[in-house]
């Protein structure tokens, strides 16, 4: 079956028109694609090659991926929001349909055949008498004259048979050699670190640089205002130096304020409110005065969500080589696992003074980082360093960088409030959302967002916090629930200053806004004492939402769930992402001993067209674990000094022991576009969770985590 | 000068005896199929073989390992128990970023060794010393299975 072409183009084939800033044919009969998606670890490469075998009949060895460097790929923006196969891979679809279709034409008219007489493979055009290659054709048909931003009307030999999944090409040397970007070795390379405190606004106290620099024993310090690096050529020796130079430092308290959970932060913070959604529908308004109070019940409930960590497994790093050391002569390169490169280079660029002709960044994979932690900070890191000493330098943060210093996902506090008849209508939706920005990349406001550069340049530059606006929403991503209300208020309670440093982290507000509108749809269904999912199912028009719904209610045996209290439970919830990308519902079943365990959870996605399904289990799959981690344990802490939560040891992550078992079912759609999936699962896991466990227990849990303390507290509390 | 045998090859390794064996196979062996994750024997990226045993090699002292075979990721190639754990990986593609890997087949390798008819139980205690965090443990538990039962056919 093959996939069809969306319905509009991508934006990337609008900004790079023409065939040959997408594809390239070698002489060795190869096939070079270029793209703006990297590899994240999200499987996106697979898919890509997947799309080029799929379309010009290559061999996914045959097929040369450079994705991410300014110099050589197209600028398709961050490689984020669940949107590179809705983007990245159906512009490079697109382009190479196109590029089939005309050399088909070539091809045919040369030899007098028809085109349907042809066939396609391994990078030739076969029929009985002909065999040309791609890279034939381009000497006379070139690429640079193929347009590839048109509707294509008519497609000259249908797209090749599909190719079950094609593996990742990338595992392989991961797995036995050199990887990933700390594994780049550069001639004359140093190694650096820079001595950083338990808090972003840290700053060092009354330090004396001169014996600052004899007692930490490396090669040579660079200070610049309060950026203070350290630098070997040896490794170990500058990891030595930097746990000396930890001892050496008193650091300056951050500006931040202890309070006593989630709620109380957003309570006592000072806000700028905004009414970002007030709708009633006209034939529903008069549905909505009918009901008499008598037969309405009115709720109200608060749900919180901490802030979060992407804590990598592996640590951010960066290489700088500059101009006068590499043979670009007057270029500064470097190499960076950003999930944005080019909005990273334009900051790079207005940091360092540079014209953008000076500086090329290279992606060169990292660990996975869920969003924007410190990979971009680094690169600012490596790049000040080496232009500043003229070396070439690969900087490698700490454990303790990655907890501290790196962005967080924000916190939110969210409330909601409805009428429900006792016939489960529901109506007056009123949503309230504290929270922080959920978006703080470079170039996304105003000033530099880089943490290096406010350490040597101050931190005057920081740029002034804004969040995403709905429909894509950061802090109100998934705020508009997806039931029917006569209804609807949306309050933005934006809050700018953070204690801890946000950005993006996987699923932006959409974890805390699914979580506390699937939570709320129980709640309600509670107070008409009506059954969780009747209640969805009778007010959700979308039929795709209905229909992963009802798959996973039946894959969980929803109907025989039991009674609540008895230390078993199972929830189920639902979203669809953004409002607009896939739908994901998930069932979860605890059993709540001396802590919760998870034992089985059970989640139907509708993700559209599916170009890679191993690609997309395994999203699916992760973001279930990494939610459910998140929902059970995860939690930046802080005091008066700083993050305090700097180590795995005080910020644990579900463990392999605490692994349930999971079982996924896609409702493939071949006929739709491609809807975004790899943040899908992380709203309704939380959600799911959170009601199998009030069926367990019988009480409700609305605030995040649910370590074994906080249920005990809940628990306490309810009696 | 400590001598190792670093997976087929020996090596003398001229470093501080108290340099970490991590930074002795990177830097003086040139190896780089061994991951760095916290520093602090927590997340188990760094993990290699010593003498079959899995150790954290980010906090192994190269003194430690006077006369020890080391084997690393970048040896699992040649190994018989260890290409088995790495081609059931590659089979079930179990990865995401695939950054934990290299220290979990590490890990399973020195079970396998050990024991070929390691349980699920003991395939779970093993990789409790590992954390991975994008979620690939399923598909970790399912290569680990494949290879185990792949080895206790032999």
């Amino acid at each position: 079956m093959s996939h069809p072409l969306p319905p509009s183009l991508s934006p990337s084939l609008s900004a790079y028109p023409l065939a040959s800033q997408w594809i390239e044919f070698t002489s060795d009969s190869k096939v070079i694609l270029r793209s703006g998606k990297v590899e994240l670890g999200q499987g996106i490469s697979a898919a890509l090659i997947q799309t080029v075998c799929c379309e010009l009949g290559f061999t996914p060895t045959d097929v040369i991926l450079i994705a991410g460097d300014t110099e050589h790929s197209p600028d398709e923006g961050y490689t984020a929001g669940s949107q590179s196969v809705e983007v990245g891979v159906f512009a490079v679809k697109h382009a190479c349909a196109i590029i089939r279709s005309r050399y088909t034409e070539f091809a045919a008219a040369k030899h007098g055949c028809k085109p349907h007489e042809l066939k396609i493979s391994n990078g030739k055009f076969h029929s009985n008498n002909i065999n040309l290659s791609y890279k034939e054709i381009s000497t006379q048909l070139p690429l640079q004259n193929i347009r590839v931003d048109d509707a294509l009307s008519n497609i000259l030999v249908d797209p090749l048979p599909e190719l079950v999944d094609v593996e990742r090409l990338d595992l392989l040397g991961k797995f036995t050699q050199a990887g990933y970007i700390h594994d780049i070795d550069l001639p004359g390379l140093w190694h650096a670190r820079v001595v950083r405190g338990p808090h972003p606004e840290c700053k060092p106290l009354n330090l004396d640089i001169k014996s600052f620099e004899s007692s930490v024993d490396v090669e040579r310090v660079f200070v610049q205002n309060n950026f203070i690096a350290l630098l070997s050529r040896n490794e170990e020796r500058v990891i030595q130096g930097l746990a000396k130079a930890q001892k050496l430092i008193s650091w300056s308290k951050p500006n931040t304020l202890v309070y006593g959970s989630t709620a109380d932060l957003f309570t006592a913070a000072k806000c700028r409110s905004t009414v970002v959604v007030d709708q009633k529908t006209p034939n529903e308004v008069s549905k909505s005065s009918s009901l008499s109070v008598g037969s309405t019940k009115n709720l109200t409930q608060r749900y919180t969500r901490p802030y979060i960590a992407h804590a990598s497994i592996g640590l951010v790093c960066a290489l700088a080589q500059p101009a006068e050391s590499s043979d670009r002569h007057g270029v500064l390169t470097l190499w960076s696992h950003s999930q944005g490169v080019f909005k990273l280079k334009e900051q790079i660029c207005k940091a360092l003074k540079l014209d953008p002709t000076q500086l090329r960044i290279i992606h060169s994979p990292g660990a996975g980082c869920y969003g924007h932690n410190g990979a971009d900070d680094v690169v600012f890191d490596a790049a000040f360093i080496a232009k500043s000493l003229g070396i070439p330098v690969r900087v490698v943060w700490t454990r303790m960088d990655e907890m501290t210093q790196s962005p967080m996902g924000s916190a939110s506090l969210v409330e909601l409030n409805a009428q429900i008849t006792n016939t489960g209508d529901i109506s007056n939706w009123n949503a309230q959302v504290w929270s922080n920005t959920h978006l703080n990349r470079p170039g996304w406001s105003d000033g530099v967002q880089l943490l290096g550069y406010w350490s040597a340049f101050g931190d005057e530059h920081k740029p002034t916090p804004k969040d995403v606006p709905l429909p894509t929403g950061g802090g109100l991503r998934n705020i508009v629930p997806p039931y029917s209300t006569d209804a609807l208020r949306v309050e933005h309670h934006f809050v700018e200053k953070s204690p801890v440093r946000v950005s993006a982290l996987r699923s932006l507000g959409a974890h805390a806004n699914v979580f506390a509108i699937e939570s709320f749809m129980d709640e309600l269904a509670e107070q008409i004492q009506m059954d969780p999912v009747e209640l969805r199912l009778k007010n959700l028009p979308n039929v795709r939402a209905r229909g992963v719904i009802l798959k996973v209610a039946q894959m969980c045996d929803w109907e025989n769930r039991g009674i609540p209290g008895n230390s078993v439970g199972i929830g189920l919830a639902y979203s669809q992402y953004k409002n607009h990308a896939g739908h994901c519902a998930v069932a979860v079943r605890v059993e709540v001993t001396h802590k919760v365990v998870v034992q089985k959870v059970w989640a139907c996605v509708d993700a559209g067209a599916v170009v890679h399904k191993d690609g997309l289990l395994n999203q699916i799959e992760g973001g279930i674990i990494q939610s459910l981690s998140w929902t059970l344990k995860e939690s930046i802490g802080w005091d008066t000094n700083g993050i305090t939560t700097a180590d795995w040891e005080n910020y644990p992550i579900l463990g392999f022991d605490e692994i349930p078992e999971i079982e996924i079912e896609l409702i493939e759609n071949p006929g739709d576009p491609s809807l975004g999936a790899g943040e899908v699962a992380a709203g309704p896991t939380a959600a799911a969770l959170a009601n199998a466990l009030s069926h367990a227990l019988g009480i409700k849990f609305r605030d995040m985590p649910f370590t074994t303390e906080n249920v005990m507290k809940t628990i306490e509390n309810a009696d | 000068m400590i001598n190792i045998q670093h997976n087929d090859k020996q090596q003398s390794i001229d470093s501080s005896p108290n340099a970490q064996l991590y930074h002795a196979l990177k830097d003086t062996c040139k190896d780089a199929s061994v991951r760095f994750g916290c520093g602090s024997g927590h997340c188990g990226a760094c993990t290699v073989l010593v003498n079959g045993q899995a150790e954290n090699s980010c906090s192994t002292p190269s003194w430690s390992v006077e006369n020890a075979v080391i084997t690393t990721p970048s040896g699992l190639l040649q190994d018989p128990v260890g290409r088995i754990v790495l081609d059931a990986f590659l089979s079930e593609q179990a990865a995401q970023c695939g950054y934990c890997i290299n220290g979990i087949m590490m890990r399973l390798t020195g079970l396998f060794k050990r024991d070929k008819n390691a349980t699920d139980n003991q395939i779970t205690e093993a990789l409790t010393r590992h954390l991975c965090r994008c979620g690939a443990h399923l598909r970790i538990f399912k290569a680990a299975k494949l290879a185990r039962n792949q080895i206790a056919n032999q």
